[in-house]
Parts: structure tokens; sequence; C-alpha cells
């Protein structure tokens, strides 16, 4: 049972988490909730890329990636909560 | 020996941080209105993602070098800031939008 074993079976359960997350994103009774479920979805997703710069042991070239993935879910998320706030749709 | 410590340390702390992930996930399943699921997610997810990357960072600073510890422990940091703020900002649009908060009495 090495690390990589088990950083494996972390990342395939946290994509199940985000799985279940996907329900809120497909069946969320309005706009808000879908907003809320893919905030949910982005943090999980840059766990899950940290996890495999362990499994593919380059560990260099996924930080980067998961750090601008971070950002851009950040500047997503506010972006679109600033677009319905001045469009008022609920 | 040390890396027998590191090793349990790492798989100890991400345990508990999935265990908020988790936590984190059912609360945006099962609570009854748009607040109470930003509420749940808001913090537990921050903690949750928060554990797992520090212990990877510490995994990383014993098998790897330092200084991509200290970028793992950035994105940590980041996301410790960011997740909160953007929570807020989607909470002020909403209750502007006029989404009324649920009550005790509504459809659940």
């Amino acid at each position: 049972m090495t690390m990589t074993n088990f950083f494996l079976g972390l990342s395939l359960a946290i994509s199940f988490l985000a799985l279940l997350c996907f329900y809120r994103v497909v069946f969320g009774p309005g706009a808000w909730n879908r907003i809320v479920a893919v905030n949910v979805f982005g943090t999980k997703t840059t766990v899950v890329l940290l996890l495999m710069a362990f499994i593919y042991a380059r560990v260099d070239m996924f930080v980067d990636i998961s750090l601008v993935y971070a950002l851009l879910n950040f500047i997503g998320t506010v972006a679109i909560a600033k677009f319905f706030e001045k469009k008022g749709e609920v | 020996m040390l890396s027998q410590i590191v090793n349990i340390i790492t798989i100890g702390l991400s345990l508990v941080g999935l265990f908020f992930l988790f936590s984190g996930t059912v609360g945006l399943l099962r609570f009854p209105d748009f607040y109470c699921r930003m509420h749940g997610t808001g913090k537990c997810d921050t903690l949750g993602s928060l554990m797992i990357i520090t212990s990877l960072a510490l995994y990383e600073a014993y098998h790897g070098s330092i200084l991509l510890a200290l970028k793992i422990l950035l994105i940590s940091v980041f996301i410790f800031l960011a997740n909160p703020t953007a929570t807020h900002a989607i909470a002020k649009a909403a209750f502007v939008c006029g989404l009324k908060p649920w009550k005790k009495e509504d459809y659940r």
C-alpha cells in the first residue's frame, strides 16, 4: 500500500463527491443553486488536480495548473455573481 | 522512521479533509434553501480542501523540494482567502436580486 495508491483512492473519493455535487448543477431549482454547485465543483477539482500531481510524480507541472484553476474558479464565480446582480434575474 | 511519521500525518490529515468535503457535499444536497446550501458548502469545502492541500504540502516538503511545498501552501492560502469571498459575492448578489431566505413553514 504505497502512498500513490492512497492518493489515487483519495482522488477517486473526491471525484465521486464532485459527481454528487453534479446533481445540484443539473437539477438545482434556480440559477443561484447552480452557481454554488459549480463553485463547489471547482474547489474539488483543484484538490483532485493536486492529488494527480503526486500520482503522476510530475509535481512542478500540476501545481501550476491547479493554482491557475483555483484563480480562474474564483474569478468566474465572482463574475457570474456580479452579472446576475446587475441583470436581476432570479 | 521520519518518513513513516510524515506518511501517517499526510494520510490522517487527508482523511479528515475528505470527511469535511463529504459533509460539504451532503450540505449541498440536503439543505432546503439556497442560503443554507451556501452556508454549508462555503465553510466545509474551504476547510476540507485546506487540510488536504496542507497535508500534500507537508508530504512534498519531506519527499520533494521545499520551494514546491511553499507553492502548494500558496494555493491553500489563496483558497482560504478566495472561497469565502466568492461565497459572500454570491450571497450578496442573490439577496440584492430579491431571493427570500427559506422559512420553516415554506415548501420544503
